[in-house]
């Protein structure tokens, strides 16, 4: 038998209550009931970093983690790290330096980078290579994204 | 993929989690879920009842007690061992070991307690705790036991844990001299690691006693003994060619499966540099032990 329970949690700042079944994905309530569809599988296995989304603003594969975890906890995607009219500054950076080409990895880039950023405003070079070391991308040659997130660290530096 | 469904329980004190995983059915612990979810949604283990030990309150404390030991909870996360300012002060080895596991997203949910209940041999900390001759204690039906981290792992993907018994906290000797590790992998995980741990005598001059590990070449890690046996007495400044001259005879004693990480010869000499890489950075800790 099915076990539903109801959990409450913020997502993206709202804060939303919802019945799930036990066995639910956090991935699949997030795309599949709530439509964000932003959040990506990939390897489903904890491996690629597509499905990244930040829980109390850690990053997390939401790809195996149950959405009866998240209950009364915080849930931020790449929906609510994007402003409503345009792009954030590390969308923007990713743009700019190229450090994107399909698409697929990059929401899950730029949930690691927030993270990373929040918590070390000036990375270091190997704090940038390790923080993202679980994210893959088959496009970029990662040479790009990493361009990307070290001007993060320079531009503020400068500031 | 989706598991199969589950009852989910939540439970708040240790008794009552041991109660649920032995009420009818299937029950199993479940703390980050990294390992089991994954098998959950493969359907290679298939279970009534999860029960989840996040709620649980004192399982994810670290402190040196009043033994002069170091006790992890269980329930710690590889994040919070990298980053906990005991276990980098008196550990500093298994604070780096802890943030080199898997990724930044396993790290922040998967568990030092849910590492060793899993069994996978290709692992970081089963093989560091080991060396630090850490003491796992248990709680089930029948009361509280302890089990060294040697005894632990029985075989691949097996424990000498019962299923009703939980992992409480992971308890070892505050270290005596330098603990050193290294690994060497080219995919998720480990294909060789190697734990050293020294006591040195007050003067550090002298290693009084060594306890040395290779891990994810068999089921389980495995002492080094002849190296043991070698280093005894033995002064720091010595130390290299005390190994050097041990090591062959040391590395045949090896169980060495040969898997996709690599084949036995390969891997039985990765193991012998990386000991002789954590001799060399012993060496120089331990001239400045304590920091
Ligand atoms: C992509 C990936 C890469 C990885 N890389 C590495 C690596 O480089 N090195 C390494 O060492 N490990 C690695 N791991 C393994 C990782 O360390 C473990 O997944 C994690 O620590 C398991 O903890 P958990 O809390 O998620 O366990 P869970 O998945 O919740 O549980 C695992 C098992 O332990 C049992 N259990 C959990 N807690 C307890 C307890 N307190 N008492 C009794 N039983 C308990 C559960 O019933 C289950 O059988 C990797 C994992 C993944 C997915
Ligand atoms: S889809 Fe979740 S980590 Fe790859
Ligand atoms: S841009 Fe295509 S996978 Fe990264």
């Amino acid at each position: 038998m099915t076990q539903v329970l109801a959990i409450s949690f913020s997502l993206n700042g709202k804060t939303i209550a919802v019945d799930v079944p036990a066995h639910v994905l956090l991935i699949d309530l997030i795309r599949d009931r709530l439509g964000l569809r932003g959040t990506k599988r990939s390897c489903d296995m904890e491996v690629c970093g597509a499905c990244t989304v930040l829980l109390d603003g850690e990053p997390i594969s939401s790809c195996t983690t149950l959405a009866v975890d998240v209950d009364r906890r915080a849930v931020t995607t790449i929906e609510g790290v994007t402003p409503p009219d345009g792009l954030s500054r590390i969308q923007e950076a990713f743009v700019l330096h190229g450090g994107l080409q399909c698409g697929f990895c990059t929401p899950g880039f730029i949930m690691a980078v927030t993270a990373l950023l929040e918590t070390t405003p000036h990375p270091t070079d190997a704090e940038i290579r390790h923080y993202l070391d679980g994210n893959l991308c088959r496009c970029t040659g990662y040479t790009k994204i990493f361009e990307a997130v070290k001007s993060l660290a320079r531009r503020q530096d400068a500031a | 993929m989706l598991p199969s469904p589950f009852q989910f329980e939540r439970p708040s004190t240790i008794a009552d989690a041991v109660r649920a995983v032995g009420d009818s059915g299937d029950g199993m612990f479940y703390a980050g879920g990294t390992e089991l979810l994954l098998a959950l949604k493969m359907r290679v283990i298939r279970i009534d009842r999860l029960i989840d030990i996040k709620g649980i309150p004192g399982l994810d404390c670290i402190a040196v007690n009043g033994m002069n030991e170091i006790e992890i909870g269980a329930r710690c996360t590889h994040r919070k061992i990298s980053g906990d300012p005991v276990i980098r002060e008196h550990v500093p080895a298994l604070a780096s070991l802890c943030a080199e596991v898997a990724n930044i997203r396993v790290r922040n949910v998967g568990t030092i307690g849910g590492n060793l209940c899993f069994g996978e041999p290709h692992a970081d900390p089963p093989t560091m705790l080991a060396a630090l001759n850490a003491r796992l204690v248990l709680e089930g039906s029948r009361g509280t036991r302890e089990v060294y981290a040697d005894d632990f792992i029985r075989s691949e993907m097996e424990t000498v844990r019962e299923p009703d018994e939980l992992l409480r906290v992971i308890v070892f000797p505050r270290p005596a001299g330098p603990v050193t590790y290294r690994r060497f992998k080219h995919g998720e995980r480990p294909s060789v690691n190697v734990a050293m741990a020294w006591s040195l005598n007050p003067g550090r001059s002298t290693i009084t006693s060594a306890r040395v590990r290779v891990g994810a070449l068999g089921s389980r890690p495995q002492p080094l003994t002849i190296v043991e046996g070698a280093l005894r007495n033995v002064a720091v400044a010595e130390a290299r060619r005390a190994i050097e001259t041990a090591l062959p005879a040391a590395l045949d004693q090896l169980e060495v499966n040969a898997d996709r990480h690599g084949g036995a010869d390969y891997k039985r000499h990765l193991a012998g540099v990386l000991l002789l890489r954590n001799a060399d950075e012993a060496i120089i800790a331990g001239g400045s032990w304590p920091k």
